[in-house]
């Protein structure tokens, strides 16, 4: 398992996950941390294409052999991908949590609320207390 | 309970520093896992892996009259157990509800060792305390004398040989080996349905006799693995397989249950076994996608038929596995089940135990 990494140009949510912002869509995963918490992820419970997902709720679900943990949306939005490379390698979650470990892409509905995602000092800071 | 502080085992400061995930159980810090639960669990069915169990708890029963004690308490016919043997038996109240699951060795001829589940270590002893009443027995706790490293894995008899000396008892017979120059107890058995055994030591040598196993490439294991090795090959745990609501007949232990020995509890295990039980613990895989957690509902047409007992995602099979009590007239293998994994139903079958067999 890599060390803790937390990349610059990311948005963070406080229940540790992270949102990449690229024009009106953005990719959304979980963080060093909350892959590290969970321990290794043995099934990701996708929604689906075209499902309407909303800040600070449960869009889907990831497993690890001992636990089920919700992931919480940081952005509210639509879905348009959802990474199929995790049905038959859910792993890639710890392996690589912010490159091939992506969970879904959305349309933004509401751009506005990624400014008030964390940066990565002020997740940084949060992990720390 | 949870207002008391957690104990430690004589390995807790060896498991810190190995970088384990640390978690409450029974009133202990345990491990969870240290390197990965998978890992580790591969490590026991492909190698050999080791297990702090120092939370069990020991209990030492010794007079004249030690065997008809336990012969009342217990469900197996201890008369069977040669001195060096172990076995394995249930502890029941009178209506037949499972108070505990237990080991016991035969030390001497009216000297015996029960080795209880550390949340019922308590329960279990008052219970005895309790039982002994007119019986020419003692019953200790000696829980404290004990440190309990459990052993496991195919390798386990070349590994125990060249590192502690200590020759691989065979299953279910317990050997008195010197472990740290310290009397220690060797049996063979465990809860992985691998090779192995389950060593009790002096505590103040744990520290070494692990360090010891580590160098000689023994891989720790946590919590998080015995639990997915011992639900492969369905082994029962109490709390969740096994509680005072249920009989042995039901969790499919009739065949620790001696009912002719008079046991307490005998006269209400001998009525389900001939009357048959509404319910009926079963094993199952997940057809396809996702992973069954205790407490989810099983269905079938619809209705609730049953409820999972354990659950989890089978490291050796690559699919979720779990068992579950279900409606005895829907309980034969190969029946088409789903499970209620929060809202979404998914597919199953009821499978033959145990679920992963080892390759001989």
């Amino acid at each position: 398992m890599p060390d803790a990494t937390y990349p610059e140009d990311l948005r963070y949510h406080e229940e540790h996950d992270w949102a990449r912002v690229e024009g009106d869509q953005a990719t959304l995963g979980i963080t060093w941390y909350a892959q590290d918490s969970l321990g290794e992820v043995v099934f990701f419970d996708p929604p689906e294409v075209g499902a309407a997902i909303q800040k600070d709720s449960s869009y889907a679900e990831v497993e690890s052999v001992k636990a089920v943990s919700d992931v919480i949306a940081p952005l509210s939005g639509e879905i348009v991908e959802v990474n199929d490379v995790l049905q038959d390698h859910p792993e890639k979650v710890n392996e690589d949590p912010y490159g091939e470990g992506w969970l879904v892409k959305v349309r933004m509905t509401a751009p506005e609320e990624a400014e008030t995602l964390l940066g990565v000092q002020e997740y940084r800071k949060m992990l720390d207390r | 309970m949870t207002t008391a502080a957690a104990r430690r085992t004589p390995l807790y400061e060896q498991h810190v520093e190995l970088g384990a995930k640390i978690a409450p159980f029974a009133g202990w810090e345990m491990p969870v896992t240290y390197e990965g639960i998978r890992e580790e669990h591969s490590a026991v069915r492909r190698h050999l892996g080791m297990f702090d169990v120092s939370h069990m708890g020991e209990v030492e029963v010794e007079g004249p009259g030690a065997l008809a004690f336990l012969q009342r308490v217990l469900s197996n016919d201890v008369a069977k157990i040669a001195i060096g043997g172990a076995q394995y038996s249930c502890l029941c109240q009178e209506d037949g509800g499972v108070l505990d699951d237990l080991f016991v060795y035969r030390l001497g001829g009216d000297r015996f060792l029960v080795v209880t589940n550390a949340a019922n270590h308590e329960g279990d002893l008052a219970w005895l305390g309790r039982q002994s009443r007119g019986f020419d027995v003692i019953v200790r706790d000696v829980a404290d004398r004990y440190a309990m490293l459990a052993v496991q894995g195919p390798h386990a008899r070349q590994v125990l040989s060249a590192a502690l000396g200590i020759e691989l008892p065979p299953r279910f017979h317990v050997s008195h080996p010197q472990v740290g120059r310290r009397p220690a107890l060797a049996c063979g058995t465990g809860y992985t349905g691998e090779d192995g055994v389950e060593l009790l030591i002096d505590p103040e040598v744990a520290a070494p006799i692990w360090a010891e196993l580590l160098d000689a490439g023994v891989v720790p294991c946590g919590l998080g693995a015995r639990d997915t090795l011992r639900l492969e090959v369905c082994f029962p745990l109490h709390g969740n397989e096994l509680s005072p609501e249920r009989n042995p007949i039901e969790a499919g232990l009739g065949w620790c249950c001696k009912e002719e020995t008079g046991f307490i509890g005998a006269e209400a295990i001998a009525r389900a076994r001939a009357e048959g039980t509404a319910e009926k613990l079963i094993a199952f895989k997940i057809e396809d996608k996702g992973i069954p957690r205790e407490g989810n509902p099983v269905l079938r047409g619809g209705e609730q038929v049953g409820t999972v007992t354990s659950g989890t995602f089978s490291p050796s099979l690559k699919v979720g596995a779990g068992m579950a009590y279900v409606n005895s007239e829907l309980a034969d293998t190969g029946t088409e089940i789903e499970i209620d994994v929060r809202g979404k139903h998914r597919p199953a079958r009821i499978a033959s135990k145990p679920l992963y067999a080892k390759r001989s």
